[in-house]
């Protein structure tokens, strides 16, 4: 397949559904009514000649390129702003259009360079338009130009080339309309003009840019191109694939020059992006390549000593002999395996397969553990699946956002692009978080109220906005009594009108001024169509499964379920955790959330598999480590994830594992896990492989393999390798294979294939007979457990407790430019943005303890300590701390504790108890890990035979 | 927390203290840790009920006697 770039109809296609038919050069066009006429003259096949109008766009009509003549008007309009109309006649082509043409684009190479290298590369549209005009030579002799402007090359992945520019507002109209961020601007007028970056003062890099990308693909001219391209050139073919990064499942191009990747362009048509995307997946990529990405497989006897490479066959047959030995030692159900929310479904499902017919018992975790399980639980619960509602397009017909316990532009940028498009439409925003989000005041939006509530109060919050609901006759009866179980409403409406739930009962314990959570109710429940958006500071509680309940009992009570605009929308951390849990990660189901005890469902796998299953619910990840350093849990297979790095109460997490005999690490990089580990398996990345995500939207989407593994094999290779040395005798040459099973054998996958992920792009599960195409809004004329469930949600405080000795409470996040433990993002150029973790602190807090922007401070819990730098906001509130755990160095989890959700074992990083107090230096947990991270890494030079 | 089983007992009460609003938490306890707890840790509380069950609340401890009369 050759290289082409994406087709540009020059203007967004017009959503009416009232066609118009012209003729455009003595053609008839039929195209929806406000389609422009450059549109409709592209989708025709005929392309109007255009600098400034790009169809991610809305026309601005600068360029003056576009002319057209339209029989019956004067002049000649620009087809950009023209709108279509009946019976319009249209010219595109003319003695007079080609000499208005040539005229501009005579004026425009006066200041381009004479020897564009983009131009000469096919990535500047300059001299193509130029050609076009059929322009030979400018007339103008030489004069003021632009030609001698510094470049900025301040960011680490594009540069800004001021010759090149063509101030056509492209990247600024980009930078506003898709992104949100407004950084740029045309600063000066006339000749003086230019695109800006922030301040005057600023370059890219200091200004507000986010570097998302969306100026550089917007730009026509090569006066914005990524740095790649620069060194590599232009990219030689494309191959369309899904993000390896967070839940939002960004569809890319991987533009490629034979194996080499030059550059990530969001897809146009990706469902999920609808063609944004963020630093992360638009740049940071070149982990793949790392230096430090082990491609051969290791083994050592003991953690103690250095690791010996070997082959995959010595690899396979040893962790088989040792997972042997260990059971034969310890019993059947002494290992397990958790799977990876990283890589693809087929790889998941393999690894769950894995533990339940090789290791024959139900020990298999994945991440989801400790962050989303609540979801499951509390939606499975309440609406009968363990899904959001919603796809990623409802937000356009959402007329409240109520966003709790998420942090939108940090974690999901793409999707928080798309909220703020909604919100400058006039959407209204609600934010219930203890941290002042970016999204509570953002350039052209602001929230309408921001509820600051005290770490830990959720189901409290919750309670309170439900009581006004029922007590200002707020509720959607005629919806409740149609859709949900009318007697449980009842005992619900009951409780929550009790006058303890009150706001103003409550706002000792929440801290929320009880005014501004009764309006932020009555506009959740009145607004129109009102949609929730949530993430982890709603379920790593050990309130989480019950605050989930609550956000669904809200949405029940007010009708806020069935149709677009509304919902409850969990926003997935990780690329594929959603996909993770439907195919069965969870030690108590198998895919499809059915539970392991079910006979008949047990049955149907069994004859598929030809192994008994394990009728018994498998250890969760905090139980297996527990049993380990119980000393009944020996091995452990881990395929993606770091869970020293991850999960809390990290020396607990540790000792658990230096209690194991086998710790089988299958990852890219020596993660932190594999500090403990006895067997090394090298992964491939989410370029080497071919399989699906299942992003936050339940969109299953293609992954494709755009280069071969590096290490020689995808990650289910492994595992089929690891499966047959076991005895197993799989026999998948293809994850379409496994796909065919997975669908075989689970009902919300049963209509989804590779050949049917290729002809429709992507598929929302459910997908079966009654949704052959996918199911892009759940719970439409009925909840999929039949009648909505309310469920009465008690608050109880955490027993996490602030006191003298921890007078503060910490709470835990993330941050744009880094992903997870940061495995992949701190091996790229990102770490100009976040190069460590980083202590908030409020002014307030900081000046009582001593400390000053930049200080080192040490955090201090019930669990352990470790030493960060502060930065001093009153985006915090007084009492409150809040830092990242994307560097190992700091070991965030040092101090979080084991607390966790009551339903799903779900950690409560959101709420530990802390003292902060100035420091000079590491702690001597920090000293001591790093002395066994450089002992553990040692590699002997003895090669493998 | 330190331990397994202190962890179990705390995970119990736990469950036992969230489903108190149920319309029978004994049952729904008992439901609960049959379907997410793995056998030895069922095992470990159990014993632990057989040796008198200290530090359980009596919902987590009605909850474990259902669950060992059915066992």
């Amino acid at each position: 397949m050759g290289y082409e770039f994406q087709p540009d109809f020059g203007t967004p296609a017009s959503r009416a559904d009232v066609d118009v038919t012209l003729s455009i050069d003595g053609r008839s066009v039929t195209v929806p009514a406000g389609t422009t006429v450059m549109r409709a003259a592209a989708e025709a096949g005929l392309a109007i000649p255009k600098l400034c109008a790009t169809d991610t766009l809305k026309p601005f009509g600068s360029c003056r390129l576009c002319l057209v003549e339209v029989e019956g008007a004067r002049g000649t309009p620009a087809s950009c702003t023209t709108p279509v109309a009946e019976a319009m006649v249209v010219r595109t082509d003319s003695d007079r259009l080609r000499r208005l043409r040539r005229g501009v684009m005579e004026l425009y190479l006066t200041d381009h360079p004479a020897d564009c290298s983009a131009c000469a590369e096919g990535d500047c549209e300059v001299l193509a338009q130029a050609d076009a005009a059929g322009l030979r030579t400018v007339r103008y002799g030489p004069g003021a130009d632009h030609q001698c402007e510094a470049m900025d090359v301040s960011n680490p992945y594009f540069d800004f080339d001021p010759a090149k520019c063509i101030v056509c507002s492209r990247c600024v109209r980009a930078c506003d309309e898709i992104q949100g961020t407004f950084a740029l601007t045309i600063d000066g007028r006339g000749f003086g003009s230019k695109v800006a970056a922030g301040l005057p003062s600023d370059d890219f890099l200091s200004s507000e840019c986010v570097s998302c990308g969306a100026c550089v693909q917007a730009c026509p001219t090569g006066a914005l191109q990524e740095r790649s391209v620069k060194e590599l050139g232009m990219p030689d073919r494309a191959i369309v694939t899904t993000c390896g990064y967070c839940g939002v499942g960004c569809t890319f191009r991987a533009e490629m020059q034979g194996e080499q990747l030059v550059r990530m362009v969001p897809w146009k048509d990706g469902k999920a992006n609808r063609g944004h995307s963020c630093v992360k997946g638009r740049f940071a990529w070149g982990y793949a390549n790392h230096k430090e990405r082990i491609l051969n497989p290791m083994i050592r006897a003991s953690i103690d000593e250095p690791w010996r490479e070997v082959s995959w066959g010595e690899a396979f047959a040893h962790a088989a002999s040792e997972l042997k030995r260990i059971q034969a030692t310890y019993g059947r159900l002494s290992i397990g395996g958790i799977t990876s929310s990283r890589c693809t479904n087929e790889e998941t499902f393999l690894v769950q397969k894995l533990v339940r017919a090789g290791f024959q018992n139900n020990n298999v975790d994945t991440c989801a553990r400790v962050c989303h399980s609540p979801t499951g639980y509390g939606l499975k619960t309440t609406l009968g699946t363990s899904a959001g509602t919603q796809d990623f397009d409802s937000v356009e017909q959402c007329d409240v956002m109520m966003v709790i316990g998420a942090n939108p532009t940090d974690g999901h940028p793409v999707f928080a692009s798309r909220m703020k498009q909604r919100l400058r439409q006039g959407a209204k925003l609600i934010v219930i978080d203890p941290r002042r989000i970016d999204l509570v005041r953002a350039p052209h939006v602001e929230a309408a109220h921001h509820l600051p509530l005290r770490p830990g109060t959720n189901v409290a919050v919750l309670t309170a906005m439900a009581h006004v609901v029922i007590t200002e006759g707020l509720a959607d009866e005629a919806f409740v009594r149609a859709r949900c179980d009318w007697d449980a409403y009842c005992d619900w409406a009951a409780f929550v009108a009790d006058a303890r739930h009150s706001p103003e009962a409550l706002a000792p314990v929440t801290l929320v001024d009880p005014p501004a959570l009764r309006a932020a109710a009555r506009l959740y429940a009145t607004g129109g169509n009102a949609a929730i958006y949530y993430g982890l500071g709603v379920t790593e509680h050990s309130q989480g499964s019950s605050a989930v309940i609550a956000l669904a009992n809200l949405a029940m009570a007010t009708g806020n379920f069935g149709r677009p605009g509304v919902g409850v929308n969990p926003l997935r951390g990780q690329n594929n955790v959603q996909g993770s849990c439907d195919m069965g990660s969870f030690p108590h189901e198998l895919s499809g959330y059915r539970h392991i005890a079910d006979p008949a469902l047990r049955a149907l796998f069994e004859a598929d598999w030809g192994v008994p299953l394990d009728p018994e619910p498998g250890l969760r990840i905090p139980n297996m480590l527990d049993a380990a350093v119980d000393g009944a849990f020996k091995a452990l297979y881990v395929q993606g994830e770091d869970i020293l790095q991850s999960d809390p109460n990290t020396k607990h997490v540790a000792a658990g594992l230096a209690a194991m005999e086998c710790v089988i690490v299958h990852d890219l990089f020596l993660n932190e896990t594999a500090n403990y580990a006895h067997i090394f398996l090298p992964g491939s990345t989410f370029l080497e492989k071919d399989g699906t995500f299942v992003n936050a939207e339940r969109r299953i989407q293609p992954v494709r393999k755009v280069m071969a593994p590096l290490n020689g094999f995808e990650d289910w290779q492994v595992t089929q390798g690891l499966a047959n040395a076991l005895g197993l005798g799989w026999t998948y040459t293809h994850p379409s294979e496994i796909m065919d099973e997975i669908a075989r054998l689970t009902p919300t996958f049963a209509g989804v294939s590779f050949a049917k992920l290729d002809e429709l792009g992507s598929i929302q599960w459910p997908c079966n007979d009654a949704a052959p195409e996918g199911t892009p809004v759940m719970h439409v004329d009925s909840f999929v457990r039949g009648k909505g469930r309310f469920v009465v949600t008690e608050y109880i405080p955490t027993d996490e407790k602030t006191g003298p000795r921890y007078p503060m409470l910490l709470t835990t996040g993330r941050i744009l430019s880094q992903y997870n433990v940061g495995a992949q993002t701190r091996r790229t150029a990102n770490t100009v943005w976040h190069p460590e973790d980083l202590l908030e602190i409020h002014p307030h807090d900081a000046e009582q303890h001593g400390l000053k922007e930049g200080d080192w401070a040490k955090l201090a819990s019930r669990s352990g300590e470790t030493t960060l730098r502060v930065t001093v906001t009153d985006r915090v509130a007084p009492g409150v701390v809040y830092t990242t755990f994307h560097h190992p160095a700091t070991q965030a989890n040092v101090v979080t504790t084991e607390y966790s959700d009551w339903a799903t074992s779900c950690p409560e990083y959101k709420v530990t108890a802390v003292q902060v107090s100035p420091s000079n230096g590491p702690t001597e947990w920090q000293e001591d890990y790093e002395a066994l991270t450089e002992r553990s890494r040692r590699i002997s030079a003895e090669a493998a035979e | 927390m330190s331990g397994s089983l202190e962890r179990l007992i705390y995970m119990a009460n736990q469950i036992a203290r969230n489903l108190a609003t149920d319309a029978d938490p004994v049952a729904a306890t008992a439901q609960h840790i049959r379907s997410f707890w793995d056998p030895r840790m069922r095992a470990m509380i159990l014993a632990h009920l057989a040796e008198g069950g200290s530090g359980l609340d009596p919902t987590s401890r009605a909850a474990l006697l259902r669950l060992r009369e059915a066992a």
